[in-house]
């Protein structure tokens, strides 16, 4: 028997639209391929297209089933982009419609295991993001910062920086995946741009003076608190990998 | 002629550095509409620096003179350092602006003592109020409790800060007397348990009232600087417990000694290896987390922790004759005994369980460390055999691997 392979457009609805036509066609697939993966020729392969209907009717379907904390862990696990983990939602997702009691505290399937692995992963990506956004406060009053997340934790960090600077008018952009959030007093609304135009808000000429005097203080800050007698590298490095030095402040010289 | 702000940052956050509380958890602030900040439960650490220690809080001295010479602290009068002060707008400015670039958790402000305990508290308070009341900051405030202060200054202290903290420094009276002869224990005791007290009361009111205040929401901690005295870590986690269970406080931490300079009230100590550091917070976590009592992690027989092997496999070592346990049987207390077992991989296998016999592989898979557990118990489809080996393999497997002998039965014959 060759492989069945299901193809979707790679967002989360598209991912539910996808499960609804599966149990539509009562057809399971062995691979599912995001967007832009390649379909291997030899097996058979289904498309599925993006409904809104068929994704809410979905997503209802597991919270009635389940619970929105469950609805909540799949989204979440989801949003980790990783090889196979859609494979992996559809053995949960067919647990919970099939009616068996829904397992999501089943610690002796792997698969489950494995989901609460990627959900810790996911939600350790959120913490640092809310610790790693460094915010920068340009001419025209906007605090603006640039991040680059494992993980496509954007949708998941905007509520805490709401509550946080509910009084400010604040910009987080993901530069590995090209899109933000922007903030100014009412709604966490999702921004696209062409081209760098965060980065040049975020540039000498385009910040305050203040911006800088208070960077200088913070890099000083983060020195002067260093015991330099019990330096450790290795752990240092641990706590904060190397990939995000990038957009923080205080690892700039 | 004044100092600019940068200049003393740097003096004051040096000086403030020896104290490693860094927490900006155990209190829950909400923000208000146009306020900012909040406090989360958890806590978040911003940055690490290079020791690899946890920046939390913009932690500082209002000031770094002093009327004291304890012998263990930078800041002492008779120390030959750069002095300077902050003037209040400048720490709650600081405080402000580092916190909008979510550079930081919050405020933790301690000072050198000018002039009077309660003068110094009553500067101290001033910031913490003029931050909430004035600036509409929720973010997290930590305040040290001056010893000597008036009750009515630390009430009123209570009301701006999430936590509160007196430092004892010192494990033992004697050792305090000999290198701060101006401190005594009942200094930093007394306003603990006037602290514990306001803290229980506040929590009663507010039951019947939304309205009664806060004090302190975070409850209060110390700090014990460890290496600078001859203590052995019985004495230590004896005074640890005992503050935990009469004064209640939240966190005791300990400072390994960084000797900062001669000075001649000191016994020379090597610097207290951060080992010795570490295994004192592993049983101060056994002892708030895991149900142990201190004289099951140290004894009159053992007084001091095993500086190879954490307290946890010590203790299990010393009773061999607890283990085997069973996973898929034991409760909840008798897994977190388990050298390699935490409370999440205890919660998960409770829950596990109930669908199917645990097994290795969904031990190891649950997040058990495997290397020091395979020793201490039994699952489905393993009998546990390891514990039938000479003690002295067992007790090598559980060090770090650095410290791991080869061939530990393999006589050395040149």
């Amino acid at each position: 028997m060759s492989d069945i392979i299901a193809a979707y457009n790679g967002s989360f609805e598209g991912f539910l639209s996808l499960i609804f036509d599966l149990y539509k066609r009562k057809v399971f697939p062995n691979k599912i391929c995001g967007k832009g993966e390649p379909v291997d020729l030899f097996s058979k392969s289904m498309e599925s297209y993006v409904s809104d209907e068929n994704a809410t009717r979905v997503l209802k379907g597991i919270i009635d089933k389940s619970n929105k904390r469950t609805a909540k862990f799949i989204y979440e696990i989801f949003l980790s982009e990783q090889d196979g983990i859609e494979m992996k939602l559809l053995h949960l997702i067919r647990y919970i419609f099939d009616g068996q009691g829904y397992r999501i505290s089943d610690f002796s399937d792997p698969i489950i295991v494995d989901l609460h692995r990627v959900k810790k992963m996911v939600g350790r990506e959120v913490h640092r993001m809310h610790a790693f956004v460094r915010f920068q406060e340009t001419k025209d009053n906007m605090w603006a910062c640039e991040i680059n997340p494992d993980f496509n934790v954007m949708p998941l960090i905007g509520k805490h920086f709401k509550d946080r600077y509910p009084a400010m008018e604040w910009v987080i952009f993901d530069t590995v995946r090209q899109y933000g959030i922007h903030y100014a007093g009412s709604k966490i609304e999702y921004i696209t741009f062409e081209g760098d135009i965060i980065e040049k808000r975020i540039s000498d000429e385009s910040t305050t003076d203040a911006e800088k005097s208070y960077q200088s203080m913070w890099k000083q800050y983060f020195k002067s608190v260093n015991i330099k007698e019990r330096n450790n590298e290795k752990l240092h490095q641990q706590h904060v990998p190397k990939r995000y030095w990038k957009y923080l402040i205080e690892k700039q010289n | 002629m004044g100092l600019q702000t940068i200049e003393k940052l740097a003096i004051l956050s040096d000086a403030a550095k020896y104290d490693v509380s860094c927490a900006s958890s155990g209190s829950t602030r909400k923000n208000t509409k146009y306020g900012l900040g909040n406090s989360k439960n958890m806590g978040i650490c911003h940055t690490y620096t290079p020791d690899g220690r946890c920046v939390s809080l913009l932690k500082i001295l209002l000031t770094n003179f002093c009327i004291f010479d304890c012998a263990y602290c930078v800041s002492r009068k008779s120390n030959d350092v750069k002095r300077a002060a902050f003037t209040v707008d400048e720490v709650v400015e600081l405080t402000i602006n580092f916190y909008k670039r979510n550079y930081i958790e919050g405020l933790f402000l301690s000072s050198g003592i000018f002039k009077s305990p309660d003068y110094t508290m009553e500067r101290l308070v001033r910031i913490a109020k003029k931050l909430r009341t004035e600036e509409n900051f929720n973010g997290y405030i930590h305040l040290k409790a001056i010893p000597g202060a008036s009750e009515e200054m630390l009430y009123e202290a209570g009301l701006y800060a999430d936590r509160l903290s007196v430092n004892i420094e010192m494990p033992s009276e004697e050792s305090l007397k000999l290198v701060a002869p101006e401190k005594s224990f009942k200094d930093a005791l007394e306003p603990m348990a006037y602290l514990k007290d306001a803290i229980a009361d506040s929590k009663i009111e507010r039951r019947k009232s939304k309205k009664a205040p806060k004090i302190s929401p975070g409850g209060q901690s110390t700090q014990l600087v460890i290496g600078a005295s001859p203590e052995n870590d019985k004495q230590i986690l004896e005074l640890s417990g005992d503050l935990y269970t009469t004064k209640k406080l939240k966190r005791v931490y300990y400072s390994g000694y960084v000797p900062i300079s001669e000075d001649s009230r000191l016994p020379t100590v090597d610097k207290t290896p951060v080992i010795r550091e570490n295994r004192l917070y592993q049983a101060d976590w056994l002892m708030r987390f895991y149900g142990f009592s201190v004289d099951e992690i140290v004894n009159d027989e053992h007084p001091d922790l095993d500086l190879e092997m954490d307290p946890k496999s010590a203790y299990a070592m010393r009773n061999l004759h607890l283990f085997p346990i069973d996973v898929n049987t034991a409760d909840y207390h008798q897994l977190l005994r388990i050298p390699g077992v935490g409370v999440k991989s205890a919660k998960k296998m409770i829950s596990g369980r109930r669908f199917s016999k645990l097994r290795e592989e969904h031990l190891k898979k649950i997040g058990v460390i495997w290397k020091r557990a395979r020793f201490f118990i039994n699952c489905a489809g393993l009998t546990n055999t390891l514990l039938a080996q000479p003690i002295n393999l067992i007790s090598n497997s559980l060090k770090p691997a650095r410290l791991q002998k080869k061939n530990p039965n393999q006589l050395t014959l040149f």
